[in-house]
């Protein structure tokens, strides 16, 4: 009481270094609170116990072998597309055109599927639009880049109008396409010959999906952590300067790493379309770029933790469908959801890097009054 | 013959939503934030606004026109204030990533939009699925009395609802209070160089605080614009669609001025529906093509700026960076 200069409640102090296992339960912590904050909401909303709640959930996403498998496949298209961001957001490139980029994929695989249906045999022809499509990826995704490094345009501006023209660009070709005239939609494309599907192995048509992104991950893994490329693209990000200084050539690395993460785009553009959709339309993405960014920064950039970060995600949407469908509500529901999820993870990362550290002298007084 | 008298109006009525948002970006960018979640404070301010109207409508009989305008645009306000906080919590106090929490924000407002849109839709009973509030919309769709007697001048300039006007008068005070107070000076300054900023004694928080909570209202305003006089009082889920992000565009296209975001609005709406006017006769795909213009604009906008390299248009230089006094 007699001292006179205001010393505030606390301060906030930058940690040093957690180890692993407590940044992760701090982590975990935020999702569960995090979920029983949404079971609140949801009781609020809904007046179900929050228990029914969550089993609805879990049996939505694990409730028979099917409904597994979808789940797979949707972790699937979300970790190919936070893999996609992934190395540009190492290197600080704020990519929010994944969007943009899985279109263009679809795009370039459709227009494969649809123009070369009779002139060239199957299997070639699947070799050509994945191919087509990993180009279209690496074109949306280089052009932004080729500004950024010739005149330091900003990235996530440009990437996020880049998914506006490629939406228009769909749009503009589905009319092209569109079975049958006038119907604004293109349908299921060579539904009889499926010329351009991707087989089935083992008769389920999620399986090589789910492979394919699974070797993507380990490839994606080893080129960021224990390649040169991995490692200049961390440099450039930490530090531009430091990259020059050393003789990286800044403006080659953001160029080719984000052709990079456009290809990783143009490909699960083409499993969607190819491998499960078959039909090209502008909600084909639906929102998977924008999820992936927040999926990758979860991550914390690290291949492996996406894996359990997007199933995570998948099983929220998921969900959440679920309980909006049984309780009445409308898919918006999930939304929010997962909207309240993401803010916890989100906020718990200061007490990751930082600690609040209590006036002392407050304790001490609140001691000796008592 | 391409009719300008017809075109002007309806260009005007499709920027100012958008003039809204990118006003409220304008400040909230100005501090150093790069609030990615307008587009989702906007969708929020726009639902608020038409709970608050729903509300009113179903409890009073006979309807104030001053309460009918007060009630949505005071909770349009509250709503669109909270999620400004929210961000501000999460990005200023908490330091978290202005991207990925803007992102965030974006899904949840949308979410919250079509969530109570959809429930409400639910308790009217109605077949189509909207809500029509047109008792409140009429009083805020309400043109100048004098507007029809003045022939084109009338039809072009006057025969918009107040918000229309309020849209013009908010960019012009927030172009002047930037521009030439104190306080928009340090506003500048923390978003140029926080850690100058602190040295000098501005309360870098503190402007984030409210330059962010200040630009979320503002952007949310549009959100009630577009429902209560844009669609005639009519919410439908989804039918907002990517304004937001138009919004944020358009803070790039008039390179952080709200005097010039005045007149881009307006372009960015022309452009927005010019493909209506352009005649495309049996080719209905070339419109698609057209609906592409405002963001190929922008991006012209952008590589141009970017490639002139003058310091009085590029962006706040520590935006989307959060500040910690302690970090060298």
């Amino acid at each position: 009481m007699n001292n006179n200069s205001k010393e505030p409640l606390f301060h906030i102090v930058k940690r040093g270094t957690l180890p692993w296992y407590k940044a992760w339960g701090i982590r975990l912590l935020a999702v569960v609170i995090a979920l029983i904050v949404c079971a609140i909401v949801t009781m609020t909303v809904t007046g179900e116990n929050p228990i029914q709640v969550y089993a609805t959930m879990i049996d939505s996403s694990f409730g028979s072998e099917r409904k597994v498998w979808i789940l797979a496949q949707n972790t699937a298209m979300l970790l190919g597309v936070s893999l996609a961001v992934t190395p540009a957001f190492r290197m600080k490139f704020w990519n929010i055109g994944g969007e943009g980029q899985i279109l263009a994929g679809c795009l370039a695989a459709a227009a494969c599927m649809i123009c070369l249906a009779d002139t060239v045999p199957n299997g070639l022809l699947i070799v050509i639009s994945a191919v087509a499509s990993i180009i279209a990826g690496a074109i949306w995704g280089g052009i932004p880049a080729f500004f950024k490094a010739k005149w330091n345009t900003n990235e996530t501006l440009f990437t996020l109008m880049m998914n506006y023209v490629a939406t228009q660009l769909v749009a503009f070709f589905v009319i092209i396409w569109e079975v049958p005239k006038g119907a604004g939609q293109i349908g299921i494309i060579n539904q009889s010959t499926q010329i351009g599907w991707l087989p089935q192995i083992g008769g389920n048509k999620y399986m090589l999906n789910v492979i394919i992104i699974l070797v993507l991950t380990v490839a994606v893994y080893i080129y960021l952590n224990y390649s040169k490329h991995g490692y200049e693209l961390s440099v450039v990000g930490e530090s531009e300067r430091t990259a020059r200084y050393v003789g990286i050539k800044v403006e080659k690395v953001i160029i080719r790493t984000m052709l990079l993460s456009g290809a990783i785009c143009g490909i699960v553009g083409f499993l969607l379309v190819s491998g499960t959709d078959h039909t090209l339309s502008t909600s084909l993405s639906g929102g998977r770029g924008f999820t992936a960014v927040m999926i990758s920064w979860l991550a914390k950039f690290n291949p492996i933790i996406m894996i359990f970060a997007s199933m995570l995600l998948a099983f929220l949407d998921k969900g959440a469908s679920a309980i909006s469908t049984n309780f009445g509500l409308n898919h918006s529901f999930s939304d929010i959801l997962t909207g309240i999820i993401l803010f916890f993870i989100i906020g718990c990362e200061f007490f990751i890097s930082y600690k609040l550290s209590f006036r002392k002298s407050a304790g001490k007084e609140a001691a000796e009054n008592v | 013959m391409f009719d300008i008298v017809s075109f002007f109006p309806r260009a005007v009525m499709q920027g100012v939503p958008l003039l809204f948002g990118g006003t409220g970006e304008i400040i909230t960018e100005k501090s150093g934030n790069l609030n990615l979640g307008i587009p989702g404070i906007m969708y929020v301010g726009g639902i608020c606004g038409v709970i608050g109207a729903f509300l009113y409508e179903q409890s009073a009989a006979e309807l104030n026109s001053f309460l009918a305008v007060a009630i949505p645009t005071l909770s349009c306000l509250l709503g669109s204030l909270l999620m400004g906080l929210l961000y501000c919590f999460l990005t200023v106090t908490l330091r978290a990533n202005q991207n990925v929490t803007g992102l965030a924000m974006t899904t949840f407002g949308i979410g919250i939009g079509n969530f109570f849109g959809g429930s409400l839709i639910k308790l009217t009973d109605a077949e189509v699925p909207s809500i029509a509030l047109s008792a409140t919309s009429k009083v805020f769709s309400k043109s100048l009395p004098f507007a029809d007697n003045l022939g084109w001048f009338g039809k072009m300039f006057l025969s918009y609802g107040f918000l229309a006007y309020s849209a013009v008068i908010i960019a012009l005070i927030t172009a002047y209070v930037i521009k030439k107070t104190r306080v928009g000076l340090n506003l500048r300054a923390v978003g140029e160089s926080p850690a100058t900023a602190d040295a000098a004694g501005i309360n870098v928080n503190k402007y984030k605080y409210i330059a962010t909570c200040v630009g979320s209202m503002i952007a949310g305003l549009g959100g009630l614009y577009y429902v209560m006089d844009y669609a005639c009082g009519v919410w439908s889920n989804d039918a907002f669609g990517d304004r937001g992000w138009l919004a944020i565009a358009l803070v790039i296209f008039s390179i952080w001025r709200p005097n010039l975001a005045i007149i881009a609005s307006i372009l960015f709406g022309g452009l927005y529906i010019v493909y209506l006017y352009i005649p495309a006769g049996t080719q209905l795909y070339m419109m698609e093509l057209y609906k592409m213009l405002p963001y190929l604009v922008t991006i012209i906008v952008l590589v141009v700026v970017s490639m002139r390299k003058k310091r009085e248009n590029e962006p706040p230089a520590a935006l989307g960076l959060a500040y910690f006094r302690e970090e060298r």
